[in-house]
């Protein structure tokens, strides 16, 4: 039988179901889990073990009742420290908001508490989801559970190396620019970024409003379509969330077959400089696994791909230095206590608050917004956001999915990268994803002669969610890779 | 040299409506501080806001009124400044595209300082709406932030540089301000924060085109002080001009007590602002449909009704001016006038004794003892002769103390008016009988004399004989 804290969703629920497993012991199991190995992994920022505890016991009592919320009633998971969750801390990586604790639910979590799900840990990121390694985090940075001296990804990478580790039965993470894609392609699990308005942001701390997209981190593609559904709605609190129909898409994927599925092949993809040969061959060998089960490979034109960084970059940052504004001190979080008067309060606080990454951001989203500069940079950047909306729209009317790797390489050793703008351009194959507002999948295609395990993304158009669900699911189901876990 | 003053109104005006324009918190300031309070008017990381139609159809109706063009589509946007009554250190309103654009309030009557008017039009420039910031109060070291107030539906009504005078602006304002509590967008109470305005002055030579350098004026708590200000300022840069001294863009601060202004900012220091469109909310779109049936529910503006009352009422324009003043008055006078031969005697009735009777009791007309329906019955009363405009008088002063019609109070005292010749006639005769000096003067040509016998029958009556056949019956007598 599997060790419970390897368990996917639906195998807890199995068991939860057939009486070999309560919830109790679950939880307890997961604690004990992270008690072996977060000294190593330090994927978690804030465990309150007894409220678990409490509320598996509450789950447990639901279930011998006969009144369980689902099936999936007394299942933890982990929470990227950016989602409230009410009376937890939610630090966001970040020192500014130290002693901060959340007076509300995010809708997210909310809906996970309506089905019986048990938020268990918040998971360490970059600050304010800012980063591509967990390296900018106030608090720490996270191992890679395959390899613990290189990087679990980001900024989500508190969420995957969790998961990858056995820690969290699966996790929720954010995703702006590729933040859960990414760390899923580094830890070997599963991340989803749904389609921009699919899920609620309300009570995500925001680090771009018109990118950021809360998803899951999973160990297989069965968990990521329980979760997707779960969490996917309208929500009155969030005017941009959309309403779309829900689909059963776990119950989807039973059927799912390769047969005349039409997989877009981006030229530009494959032209990246910096793409690893290894990827390169797992992404090739993908496709040509596709193939072999009778899909078609269709060449597709993603002509703007090379623009998408840079507007990346500046959509991100504008939004971002109007989003972090709030973080002064006045009203919750850290103070600077020093501080005299109310510019030095401003100034102080936020010096002391914020790392590096942000504040760079912070600068460069300041300077694109300025008198004089706004339509240079930001309209500008508007206009080829639109263009690089129209690439997918059209590509699409050839495929009904595109494949494309995660990452240009493999998870890469802390302190490798020092560069920004080096860290940035990795973000290639993730990023347009979210300008376009397009969903996206990543699972694991392969492993590196090194061990490390490689991803391949699976994008489809809006709401298309389904279709990356069942082609992720076909290729699963003869992977080699499937069920794999990082031994620590 | 001769100058001209240009001047231009930023008016904010906070819409009543139920809950805050992008949360569901009640809309109450002047509650116990932070006690109307969410996650998202304290800006709350992970909130997001969510718009308020009914602010946005009352900022509609506020655009109808003053004739604006309203926007199909407009959209929000981010003004990004710091202070600690910004709960988000950003305000979102909306920055190039306004809900409304254009339009004009009529301005006529008289200013401030009581000069008559030349009655014109003052061009808008837009009207938008926002949201309103925290209420800072600073308490010695420290200072107080209520949230009750970051939220509230805020219209920003922005007059082109269209007023020459303090009076001018006065008279603007004073219309605005009728016109958006005529609408039910606000009762525009300016020591509540419910109306605040900010004025732009330059001035320049008369008969120049180009406009001067522009002067921001803040810190304006009445509209005695916005007239002040105006006239202190028209003044200053005058003075300076004369002087040859060079005049700045730059903000300044009136002080009410010194009746001066001083620098608050200049322009190097101005914000950028950093506006770009706010990526929480969608762009408002407003259909054809619902401006039809914004429009069809429109509540009429002052002015209209003002040009409606002297059409309809036949009431002056003087009167009609008087009675439109507050919309409750004018809502009084029009309830009153439907049921009466002559308007005019209940537009006369209205000021006459009842703003008098209010006037000294503090009392709002919505708490006049005498209701609309009851004025109107006394009115009748007097138009169908049972009682005479003297009779009514009284009978008005126990209106004011009693619930009862005006018809049961002359009924209960017996005032009804006498109009039976044989009854009037025989005083009369007793009058002519009794008074023989006054007799013989009038007999002699001395016209007038014919008065104070008229004055001895209505005595006789107990004032309650009809006047104009007691004047009829002696002439008869005596001719």
């Amino acid at each position: 039988m599997t060790d419970q804290c390897h368990m996917t969703i639906h195998e807890a629920a199995g068991h939860l179901k057939s009486g070999a497993a309560t919830s109790r012991q679950l939880c307890e199991r997961v604690l004990a889990r992270i008690a072996a190995v977060e000294a190593r992994v330090n994927a978690l920022s804030h465990l309150d073990k007894d409220t678990v505890l409490a509320a598996a016991d509450t789950a447990d009592r639901r279930r011998a009742a006969g009144q369980e919320l689902s099936p999936y009633d007394g299942i933890p998971l982990a929470i990227k420290d950016n989602m409230a969750v009410h009376g937890q801390p939610c630090a966001c990586g970040s020192r500014v908001l130290a002693g901060f604790t959340s007076p509300y639910n995010a809708t997210a979590v909310q809906k996970l508490l309506d089905r019986g799900f048990i938020p268990c840990g918040r998971t360490n990121m970059d600050e304010f989801a800012m980063g591509s390694s967990t390296e900018t985090s106030a608090f720490k940075t996270t191992a890679n559970p395959w390899d613990l001296t290189r990087v679990p990804g980001g900024s989500s990478g508190g969420s995957a190396a969790a998961v990858a580790a056995g820690e969290a039965i699966a996790a929720l993470g954010s995703d702006t620019g590729g933040s859960i894609r990414q760390p899923a392609s580094f830890c070997g699990v599963v991340g989803l970024k749904p389609t921009y308005g699919r899920v609620s942001r309300y009570g995500l701390v925001a680090y771009a409003s018109s990118l950021d997209q809360i998803g899951p981190l999973t160990k297989d593609v069965r968990d990521a379509a329980i979760l997707l559904e779960t969490l996917s709605g309208h929500d009155p609190m969030d005017s941009t969330s959309l309403n779309q129909p829900v689909e059963d898409y776990a119950a989807q994927l039973d059927t799912a077959s390769a047969r005349g599925l039409r997989i877009g092949m981006p030229r530009e993809f494959f032209d990246v400089t910096g793409l690893a040969p290894e990827v390169r061959q797992a992404i090739e060998d993908a496709a040509a696994t596709y193939q072999g089960m009778g899909a078609e490979l269709v060449p597709v034109d993603l002509p703007h791909t090379k623009y998408a960084v840079a507007t990346y970059y500046i959509i991100a940052t504008a939004e971002a230095s109007s989003n972090l504004a709030r973080f002064d001190g006045i009203r919750y979080g850290a103070r600077d206590q020093e501080a005299g008067d109310l510019l030095s309060t401003y100034r102080k606080t936020r010096e002391k608050g914020f790392g590096l990454e942000v504040k760079r951001r912070i600068i460069l989203g300041t300077y694109v917004l300025s008198s004089g500069y706004y339509d240079a940079y930001y309209n500008r950047a508007q206009k080829v956001r639109t263009l690089i909306r129209e690439d997918y729209t059209n590509a699409f009317t050839s495929c009904d999915v595109i494949l494309a790797p995660a990452s240009p390489f493999p998870a890469f050793k802390v302190g490798e990268i020092t560069d920004p703008l080096t860290m940035y351009l990795a973000d290639i194959y993730t990023i347009s994803v979210n300008l376009a507002g397009i969903c996206g999948i990543s699972i694991p295609c392969a492993l590196t002669r090194g061990g490390l395990p490689v991803g391949m993304q699976l994008l489809g158009p809006a709401f298309g969610e389904s279709a990356i669900l069942k082609a992720a699911r076909v290729f699963e189901q003869q992977s080699p890779l499937a069920g794999k876990m990082a031994e620590l | 040299m001769k100058y001209e003053a240009v001047i231009g109104l930023e008016v904010h005006v906070q819409v009543r409506t139920r809950t805050k324009v992008f949360c569901g918190c009640s809309n109450g300031a002047g509650d116990e501080p932070n006690t109307n309070v969410c996650p998202v008017c304290l800006g709350y990381p992970g909130s997001l806001p969510v718009m308020n139609a009914e602010a946005i159809r009352k900022t509609i109706i506020a655009g109808m009124t003053c004739g604006c063009a309203i926007a199909r589509y407009s959209k929000w946007d981010r003004k990004n400044y710091y202070y600690p009554d910004m709960p988000k250190n950003y305000q979102i309103s909306q920055y190039d595209l306004p809900i409304c654009e254009g339009g004009e309030i009529p301005i006529e009557g008289k200013g401030f300082s009581g000069k008559p008017l030349t009655p014109r039009n003052i061009k808008l420039t837009r009207i938008h709406l926002e949201e309103d910031v925290a209420k800072s109060t600073h308490l010695g070291k420290y200072s107080g932030i209520d949230y009750n107030r970051a939220g509230t539906p805020l219209m920003e009504i922005v007059s082109e540089p269209d007023m020459h005078t303090a009076d001018e602006a006065y008279a603007y304002l004073t219309a605005l301000k009728q016109a958006m509590q005529f609408a039910g967008i606000s009762d525009c109470d300016m020591e509540k924060g419910q109306l605040r305005c900010d004025v732009n002055i330059s001035v320049r030579p008369a008969g120049e085109t180009k406009l001067g350098t522009k002067i921001e004026l803040k810190n304006l708590n009445s509209f005695r002080a916005i007239h002040r200000s105006i006239d202190y300022e028209i003044d200053r840069q005058i003075d300076a001009c004369e002087a040859g001294e060079p005049l700045y863009q730059e903000t300044r601060r009136w002080d009410d007590d010194a009746g001066m202004t001083t620098v608050m900012r200049s322009k190097e220091n101005a914000h950028d602002y950093r506006y770009f469109p706010d990526p929480d909310l969608m762009p408002v779109t407003v259909t054809d449909d619902q401006l039809d049936t914004i429009r069809a529910d429109l509540p009429e503006c002052p002015w209209s009704r003002r040009d409606r009352f002297v059409e309809q009422f036949g009431i002056t324009p003087y009167d009609a001016d008087v009675l439109t003043a507050d919309k409750a008055l004018a809502d009084y006078f029009e309830a009153a006038a439907q049921g009466v031969k002559n308007a005019k005697t209940v537009a006369n009735w209205i000021q006459t004794e009842l703003l008098a009777v209010l006037g000294k009791e503090g009392k709002p007309i919505t708490e006049s003892p005498v209701s609309a329906g009851h004025l109107a019955d006394l009115v009748a009363l007097i138009e169908a002769d049972t009682i005479s405009g003297k009779i009514a008088k009284q009978v008005f002063a126990e209106m004011l103390i009693s619930d009862k019609s005006p018809k049961e109070i002359v009924k209960e005292k017996g005032m009804e008016q006498v109009t039976d010749t044989g009854a009037i006639e025989g005083m009369v005769a007793a009058v002519i009988a009794n008074n023989p000096k006054p007799v013989a003067d009038y007999q002699a040509g001395n016209a007038k004399a014919i008065q104070s016998l008229v004055g001895q029958v209505m005595k006789a009556s107990r004032g309650k004989a009809n006047p104009q056949m007691v004047v009829q019956l002696l002439k008869a007598a005596l001719d």
